[in-house]
């Protein structure tokens, strides 16, 4: 378990790559160094009105910098996402984590691994593909407008789908796998719920073991509120029930012990 | 030498500052980021006689200063309570104070009567959860089944009872009232306050539950004026809690005559309130040269 910690960062960077889509790079004293793939922070607001921290995956770790860069969608007009996409370099931002499990890189060593991203469930496998030692193939799937895509060639072949067929194959990452016959030993895929429900059907298809990092509203983020469960097949170890904690026994989850 | 110590019905806390049931856990999570024998009790989360599974999620959204919630009490069950949260938490010199929830008065009893023999401090009564269609609430909302209710409890408790009020009513003092007349040792309040939102982008409530408990800072002026009208209208001390994020709303709870507080929402934005608070009364009381907090508690008229 990462230690976690809350800290003033300091913004070192950031862009818009994309409409509502921002890269955010800050500069942490611990959180990056405790760091790995699939974890997420919780970032607050100077708005006080808006109270709750808000869970954003990890896109990139420079553990020796200290950085960690995010990436992420603006939700809309006067929201939290808004108020951070306005801080420039040298604005300070609290931020706590790193928070919840990664993926098992272990379970992908040496063999072929698929990352699958959808939408800002993107993001996360950056820093995935970077650090699995695996033959990886990525595929991204957009409703339209592509990003990051170009920063995954340097980790493996990547794939692209858009809803609209602007980009790659016309449709979703399913119909890339399928079109492009792309085999796997091992899946890890973050995007929105009917993109990890189609997934798990299809690991479970062809009997690939498959990681999933889920999504859902938070409070507290470290486990405590019980706000963002998420059901299990199994009975979970804290509350003896089928109710697993999407921010302490997540994100990260095996296919299986979830229900989607 | 200043004196933070506080005491409700013969138990001593080393300070005035306790968590608010619900969102600390059983301590464990939050141990992470503050050292819990700096708390003057530990609350926990609500814990009924068998697992519940709680509501379906959405469970929690932000409002403008606050949050609504509507876990429904997911908990392990006094089983597993007992052998896993309690023996934790007895690993810090910190009270413990058991909070029960239930369906039925029989359901609350049975947890009370069960916890009779663990080495707990106190027992905090949820009889004002409005996230649960069974129990919770109903008892809360009714004086004359909830002073039935604090004298059932009453009966098998071998620990100090606290009753925890719902500010969902139209005179708090009766309610107050209501359980000191049933034999309630202390009471706390305030539990959250009904609330809706609606996502119009959806078309549809903000949570799955519909409703959901009103929390955090936009609440607190309610929350002092139901504690002052409470703590004026019974004998028993008050446990004031609603919206305390900095040491001095705390201090607010206790003029307005609370004898201790509880930190709730604050630790979903800021992990260290409790011990922040617990010091910053400290820093209060050698600022203004108060000596003993019995100084301030209840110190506006």
């Amino acid at each position: 378990m990462s230690k976690k910690t809350k800290e003033i960062c300091t913004v070192v960077s950031q862009e818009c790559i994309g409409t509502d889509i921002y890269s955010l790079w800050i500069q942490t004293e611990e959180i990056a160094s405790e760091a790995v793939p699939g974890q997420f922070v919780s970032l607050y607001c100077k708005d006080q009105s808006k109270l709750l921290p808000r869970p954003i995956s990890l896109c990139q770790i420079d553990r020796e910098k200290g950085r960690l860069r995010l990436v992420y969608r603006v939700t809309g007009q006067g929201t939290g996402t808004e108020e951070f996409s306005r801080l420039q370099p040298g604005d300070t931002i609290p931020v706590l984590g790193p928070l919840g499990n990664g993926f098992p890189l272990g379970e992908a060593k040496g063999k072929k691994v698929l990352l699958m991203g959808g939408g800002i469930g993107i993001p996360p496998m950056l820093q995935t593909a970077k650090e699995t030692e695996a033959d990886v193939t990525a595929v991204l799937g957009y409703r339209d407008q592509l990003f990051l895509d170009k920063e995954f060639q340097d980790y493996g072949k990547v794939y692209v789908a858009t809803e609209d067929g602007s980009a790659g194959t016309k449709g979703n990452v399913l119909d890339t796998v399928r079109e492009e016959q792309l085999a796997a030993d091992v899946i890890f895929a973050c995007g929105p719920k009917p993109m990890l429900r189609a997934i798990k059907a299809y690991a479970l298809e062809h009997q690939i073991p498959c990681w999933i990092s889920m999504e859902e509203r938070m409070a507290c983020g470290v486990g405590a509120c019980l706000g963002c469960v998420c059901q299990s097949t199994e009975v979970d170890d804290h509350s003896h029930v089928h109710n697993k904690r999407v921010c302490k026994d997540g994100p990260v989850f095996l296919s299986t012990e979830v229900e989607l | 030498m200043i004196n933070t110590k506080v005491t409700l019905a013969g138990v001593e806390l080393k300070n005035p500052v306790m968590t608010a049931s619900g969102t600390f856990g059983s301590g464990s999570e939050y141990s992470e980021f503050v050292d819990l024998n700096k708390l003057g009790a530990v609350v926990t989360k609500g814990v009924a006689n068998v697992p519940w599974p709680g509501n379906p999620v959405p469970r929690v959204t932000e409002t403008c200063g606050g949050m609504l919630n509507a876990i429904g009490l997911q908990n392990p069950g006094i089983d597993v309570f007992c052998e896993r949260d309690i023996p934790f938490l007895k690993n810090y010199d910190t009270k413990i104070i058991v909070n029960v929830c239930g369906r039925s008065v029989e359901d609350y009893c049975q947890v009370v009567e069960r916890l009779a023999s663990e080495p707990v401090d106190m027992l905090e009564i949820n009889v004002s959860c409005p996230n649960v269609k069974e129990g919770g609430i109903a008892f809360g909302q009714d004086p004359k089944a909830l002073e039935a209710i604090t004298k059932e409890v009453k009966k098998y408790a071998a620990q100090p009872v606290i009753m925890k009020l719902s500010p969902n009513v139209t005179d708090i003092t009766v309610m107050a009232k209501a359980a000191e007349a049933g034999g309630a040792d202390v009471i706390s309040l305030i539990n959250t306050l009904t609330g809706m939102k609606i996502d119009i982008n959806r078309r549809t409530f903000a949570l799955a539950n519909k409703t959901g408990g009103m929390s955090g800072p936009a609440v607190k002026p309610v929350a002092v004026r139901m504690v002052y009208q409470a703590a004026h209208a019974v004998k028993i001390p008050v446990i004031g809690m609603g919206g305390i994020a900095t040491a001095e709303d705390a201090i607010e709870f206790l003029m307005a005559g609370a004898t201790a507080v509880s930190v709730g929402t604050a630790n979903f934005f800021n992990p260290y309130a409790t011990i922040q608070i617990a010091e910053g009364i400290q820093a209060f009381m050698e600022k203004q040269k108060i000596h003993d907090l019995g100084e301030i508690i209840g110190c506006v008229e």
